[in-house]
């Protein structure tokens, strides 16, 4: 993408003659969105490398008996494909829109802190560097589910130490990261740019970052105790010295819950900007939005453990948890609700962004639903480790988080390009994406609550054929991301010009500047009426 | 790098344009962590790649900081990026809290469930059944009586003695950096100098106390981190706020040279703030230690 | 723009047609649902699922036709118009904030009565231990002392080696076979005590509709109970990762009629002394 900026740009270009070129420019850029497009590309590659370890799977799981893996091997596929896909390429991706957008969206020159912005996406680098690596350490890379529950975890060759300091890198990554957002929204914004003026994308990422930065460190507590217990004879995950393996599954629920929030808030920012857009109508129920992705912040502190609720939880616990879950269903609704008010009465056009926003719409609204099944607690006595939480989480997180950022580069790529891309072409990815997801993931609901585990390599034979279709949809999932890659880059390289506008009701302070954005923007903050 | 050539309007938020210091950053993290790994799988040359990362990490602190430093000094910071540097301070402290809860809760949740399970008590009392001899109570090493003694005894070092002292010398430093904050502030730089200086002094006496207490319960007490959950527990609170203190302490150093040097106005004295707020988030978090971990 | 519509409706209609011929021809209602099970637990258990799927389903047409309708009505190559003064409506809000949480607390009732019944193990008859291990299941009467080891059948453990070259079809009950299967007496309520010995293990047998974890050194506890008219044999698997043969540690249970159970038991125990 970094030609792109060449042609409309000659005059700031000239202005700031400091931007370097050639490789040295990404090392060194501060600018934010040089970072954001490092992100971005840095996503999709990401998104590749999961992918291609998710096709492994499914090239397994394609017939019973073992065809291409040892089962220790499937492992190692599962709990890597789980980590780069999360912290790979989900997270990145939301990173790099914000990025990108939030100082266009709040008329904000630059991030607040760049040079801390830069040194979060090269810390993320290396933390992936790190654990890739580990996949061709001797003994191979942690094979305990991204999860890492102990004390399976703590069997884990040489690749342990290496994923346990990855963990930490990220983690500090994310929460320079968040400091930035933060920072830049409360302090950064133009004036008359008001909290309650912000583009619910901004303020999606406001409520983010403060979830990266509670629960990241309690994440890196908690490697870090996994680390102690393997290398320093500490007991917290041992029984014998008074400590529980159960321990460290609330401290990893009590960062990985929210953590899925963290995926999908900014996925909600986005489908909030895509939908009115397409609507021609402002967003219906702003307010009620905001304090919405509020309260699913705040409850998801305190639901943590209805991810545990085989782990013999008393009681009370089991209620609580199963309680507090299910109220999470009460904001989502209002999201979803307001959504749809968004486009009553609206005057709907079905451009790229916006097809990929409804399809987010309804498969999201899917996974949503089995999640509450899931939180009820007897019924997840049935449900829990098998496919059916398989089936859940892909339809929250691909056609809901992916969906929501294919929707969004969809969206704002005219304006980082400053060209149109090829609509046809976008509408095939759309379609083939949004079939073949459906015949990827919704099958596993059945193999799920016929009784097939989740992470096995082999199965009994009465899973056969779902599993046959499952395999052919991923298949036909990952191919079709192919066109994805050919559309950006063909974008990136050329087309019709796109106007400042880019779309028929353009709205938001991102749309007065020209396309493709200037390197620099907003230097003078923009007036607001 | 280039910031400073061209014309700026003072008023206008500080954008550095371009640096080379987050990748060369990332970079030493990188060979840093590589090398802990690769020294706590015992590869031989481990160790080394460890020590150049931690090298080139105080020579990234030293560049980073020096170029804030400079920059500040040239006057380049506004009000509002000086809001932007006390958000970010502030925030990363709270992300260190996090990063303690982490640990207490460890504490909290061994002492008022696992425990109690494992010697037969509560909700999941029949765990006892695995566990016939072991009565719950705390401190405890477990129903494994792990320790580094043959008869798995252990003793443990009492609140109201040498750590009552380190309270005191953490709870009088509190005060000293207050001394010096408030004699910063009312342009006594001589004040500041020598309250200052006794507030790292303080913080490192503390450390060293706290070496004492630790060599005591390695080698006398048969109290180390392998000593049951206690002495998790025990170590890695202590372990992890000692880290801290000691990297406090570090930038109490610093900050000081930056006062005998004449940095920072009555007004405009970010990084003394900073560096103040993080010693009385130590300090917090050694309350807490003393009350939990020491003390009941 | 008229072409760029019809062909994603050919892509649309080409899709669906690919699902379609994708989906299995033997398909059987089994293989689509959970399983009512053979105990009083799992039909409450799947009565649940079944509620909770009814609800989901209702409020998926309410909200799905909502938007259908919305896609279909207000297409601006319609001619629609944008109403822009519609921006919020209390009332509107309110009730879909409200409607969806008294649903909330009509599914979360029976789920917690549910529930209460599920965690009470008092009053069994008989009491079982079960000890996971890397990679077999340890089972102990702790009553009679009667124990034994079970692990993946021999058949099923060759044909599932990597490149074995057996085809998994040809052997009954593929993974889901043991050498030394549970046996239990129906009409019972049974007591079942878990732990583990190395790493967590789970305990599942979907036809008894529960599923707890083992974990090493500590127990956790729950109840089944067969129904008296099902005595047969009830498969299962371990439902926790647990390393590289996870996936081959099947649980197999014969439930048999009280008295059978007993003349089994005390064939085991003379056995075993
Ligand atoms: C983006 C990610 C994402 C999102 C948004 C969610 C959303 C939800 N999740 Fe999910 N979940 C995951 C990612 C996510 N989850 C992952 C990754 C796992 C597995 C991790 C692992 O084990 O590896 C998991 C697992 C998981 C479990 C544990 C299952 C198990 O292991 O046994 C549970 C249990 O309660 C759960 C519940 C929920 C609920 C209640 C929601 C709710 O937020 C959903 C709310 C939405 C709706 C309900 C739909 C819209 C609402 C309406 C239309 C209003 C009206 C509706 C009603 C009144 C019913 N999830
Ligand atoms: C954001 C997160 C995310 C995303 C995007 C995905 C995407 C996908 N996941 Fe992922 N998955 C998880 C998060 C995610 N997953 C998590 C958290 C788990 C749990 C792990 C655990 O149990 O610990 C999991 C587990 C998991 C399992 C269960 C494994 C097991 O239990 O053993 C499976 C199995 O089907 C699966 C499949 C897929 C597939 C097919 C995709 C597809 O959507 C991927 C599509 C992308 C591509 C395919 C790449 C693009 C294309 C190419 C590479 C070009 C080449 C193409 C061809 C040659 C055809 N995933
Ligand atoms: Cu035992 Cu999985
Ligand atoms: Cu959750």
């Amino acid at each position: 993408m970094s030609t792109a900026y060449g042609s409309g740009t000659a005059g700031h270009v000239a202005h700031h003659g400091e931007r370097p070129r050639g490789l040295g420019r990404w090392l060194t850029t501060t600018n934010h969105k040089d970072i954001g497009t490092m992100y971005l590309v840095f996503s999709l590659t990401m998104f590749f490398v999961g992918g291609t370890l998710a096709l492994l799977i499914r090239a397994e799981l394609f017939q019973p008996g073992l065809q291409l893996f040892n089962p220790g091997f499937f492992n190692q596929l599962t709990t890597v494909h789980a980590l780069v896909m999360v912290f790979g390429a989900v997270m990145p991706a939301t990173v790099g829109l914000a990025n990108w957008m939030i100082p266009l969206q709040i008329g904000a020159a630059d991030m607040a802190l760049p040079r801390m912005n830069l040194f979060s996406f090269w810390l993320l680098f290396f933390a992936f560097v790190l654990l890739i690596s580990s996949l061709f350490m001797p003994g191979g890379a942690p094979a305990a589910g991204w999860t890492l529950y102990p004390p399976l975890v703590l069997q884990s060759g040489s690749a342990f130490p290496m994923a346990v300091f990855s963990i930490h890198l990220m983690g500090a990554s994310s929460i320079m990261g968040a400091i930035n957002v933060i920072v830049t929204i409360i302090n950064m914004r133009a004036p008359g740019m008001t909290l309650l003026k912000m583009p619910l994308f901004t303020w999606s990422w406001l409520i983010t970052a403060y979830l990266l930065i509670a629960v990241m460190p309690v994440f890196a507590g908690g490697v870090t105790m996994l680390l102690t217990d393997y290398f320093f004879k500490t007991s917290f995950f041992n029984a014998a010295g008074g400590g529980d393996p159960v321990l460290f599954q609330h401290v990893f629920w009590f960062f990985g819950h929210p953590e899925v929030y963290i995926m999908i808030l900014p996925a909600f920012g986005i489908v909030s900007e895509i939908i009115p857009t397409f609507s021609r109508k402002p967003i219906f129920g702003y307010e009620a939005m905001v304090y919405a992705i509020a309260s699913i912040a705040f409850l998801s502190f305190i639901v943590w453990a209805h991810h545990m609720f085989t782990v013999g939880m008393p009681l009370a616990g089991q209620l609580f948890f199963t309680l507090s879950t299910m109220l999470i269903a009460v904001p989502t609704g209002v999201k979803i609700f307001n959504w749809t008010a968004t486009m009553w009465r609206g005057s709907l056009s079905f451009e790229p962004p916006m097809l990929f926003a409804l399809s987010f719409l309804f498969l999201f609204t899917i996974g949503g639903f089995s999640g509450l099944m899931l939180a009820i607690a007897p019924a997840d006595f049935q449900y829990h480790d098998t496919y059916f939480v398989v089936a859940h989480f892909h339809y929250v997180l691909v056609p809901g988080a992916v969906f929501a950022i294919m929707g969004g580069v969809y969206y704002w790529l005219p304006k980082w390009t400053g060209h149109r891309y090829d609509m046809e072409l976008a509408k095939w990815h759309f379609w083939l994406t949004t079939i073949f997801v459906n015949v990827l993931f919704f099958p596993q609901h059945f193999l799920g609550l016929a009784g097939m585990p989740r992470r096995i390599p082999d199965y009994a034979t009465q899973f056969a054929d779902w599993n046959m279709v499952s395999s052919i949809g991923a298949f036909g999932f990952g191919l079709s991301q192919l066109l994805f890659v050919w559309l950006i880059v063909k974008c990136a390289r050329g087309g019709a010009p796109a106007t400042a506008g880019v779309w028929d009701w353009p709205h938001g302070l991102e749309w007065t500047v020209p396309s493709p954005a200037p390197y620099h923007t907003f230097e003078k903050a923009p007036e607001l009426k | 790098m280039a910031a400073a050539e061209h014309a700026r309007d003072p008023g206008q938020y500080y954008f550095p344009h371009g640096s080379r210091l987050p990748f060369y950053g990332s970079v030493s993290l990188f060979v840093l962590m590589a090398g802990a790994a690769a020294t706590l799988n015992g590869a031989g040359a481990g160790a080394w790649v460890l020590g150049l990362g931690f090298v080139m990490l105080c020579v990234l602190f030293f560049l980073w900081f020096g170029t804030v430093i400079h920059e500040n000094q040239a006057g380049l910071y506004n009000e509002q990026v000086d809001r932007s540097f006390r958000m970010g301070m502030m925030w990363f402290i709270f992300s260190e809290v996090m990063f303690f809860a982490a640990f207490f809760a460890a504490l909290f949740y061994a002492r008022q469930l696992s425990v109690p399970w494992l010697g037969g008590e509560g909700e999941k009392a029949v765990t006892g059944l695995l566990w016939p001899d072991f009565d719950a109570g705390w401190p405890t090493n477990g129903p494994g009586a792990l320790s580094p003694r043959d008869d798995g005894s252990y003793e443990i070092i009492p609140a109201f003695g040498l750590p009552a002292v380190n309270t005191a010398l953490l709870l009088t430093s509190g005060l000293t950096i207050t001394i010096a904050h408030h004699a910063m502030k009312m342009g006594h730089r001589g004040m500041l100098k020598i309250f200052l200086a006794l507030t790292f002094l303080l913080g490192f006496t503390f450390l060293g106390v706290q070496a004492r207490e630790y060599g005591h319960a390695y080698h006398e007490l048969g109290l180390q981190l392998g000593t049951g959950i206690y002495g998790s527990t025990f170590f890695m609170l202590t372990g992890f706020h000692g880290l801290h203190v000691t990297v406090g302490a570090i930038m109490l150093v610093v900050i000081w040279l930056r006062c005998l040097k004449g940095h920072f106005t009555p007004r405009q004295h970010f990084a003394f703030e900073a560096v103040a707020w993080y010693w009385h988030f130590v300090d917090v978090v050694w309350l807490g230690l003393f009350i939990f971990v020491y003390w009941l | 723009m008229s072409i760029a519509k019809r062909n994603s409706r050919l892509s649309a209609i080409a899709g669906a047609l690919a699902t379609l011929a994708a989906v299995p021809a033997r398909a059987d209602w089994s293989l689509l649902n959970m399983p009512r099970g053979v105990s009083e637990l799992s039909r409450e258990i799947y009565d649940m699922h079944m509620i909770m799927l009814w609800i989901c389903l209702a409020i998926a047409i309410l909200t799905f036709g909502a938007m259908a309708v919305a896609m279909i009505r207000f297409r601006k190559s319609r001619g629609a118009v944008a109403d822009t003064r519609m921006l919020h409506n209390a009332r509107l809000e309110a009730a879909w904030t409200i409607v969806p949480v008294v649903i909330l607390i009509g599914m979360a009732i029976p789920s917690v009565e549910k529930l209460i019944k599920i965690e009470d193990t008092t009053g069994s008859q008989l009491t079982i231990k079960v000890t996971g291990y890397q990679w077999q299941w340890h089972y102990e009467y702790l009553d009679s002392g009667v124990a034994f080891f079970s692990r993946l059948a021999r058949s099923s453990d060759r044909a599932r080696q990597l490149g074995s070259g057996i085809d998994p079809n040809t052997v009954d009950n593929y993974l889901l076979d043991v050498d030394h299967p549970l046996v239990v007496p129906t009409g019972t309520k049974i007591r079942v005590l878990l732990t583990a010995n190395d790493v967590i293990h789970a305990w599942w047998v979907p036809a008894f509709g529960m599923k707890r974890d083992a974990i090493p050194g500590f127990i956790n506890e729950m109840w089944i109970a067969v129904d008296k008219d099902k005595p047969g044999t009830y498969r299962g698997q371990c439902a926790e990762l647990c390393g590289a043969d996870h996936g081959f540690m099947p649980i197999v249970v014969i439930a048999k009629p009280k008295a059978e159970f007993q003349a089994w038991l005390a064939q085991q125990k003379a056995a075993q002394s």
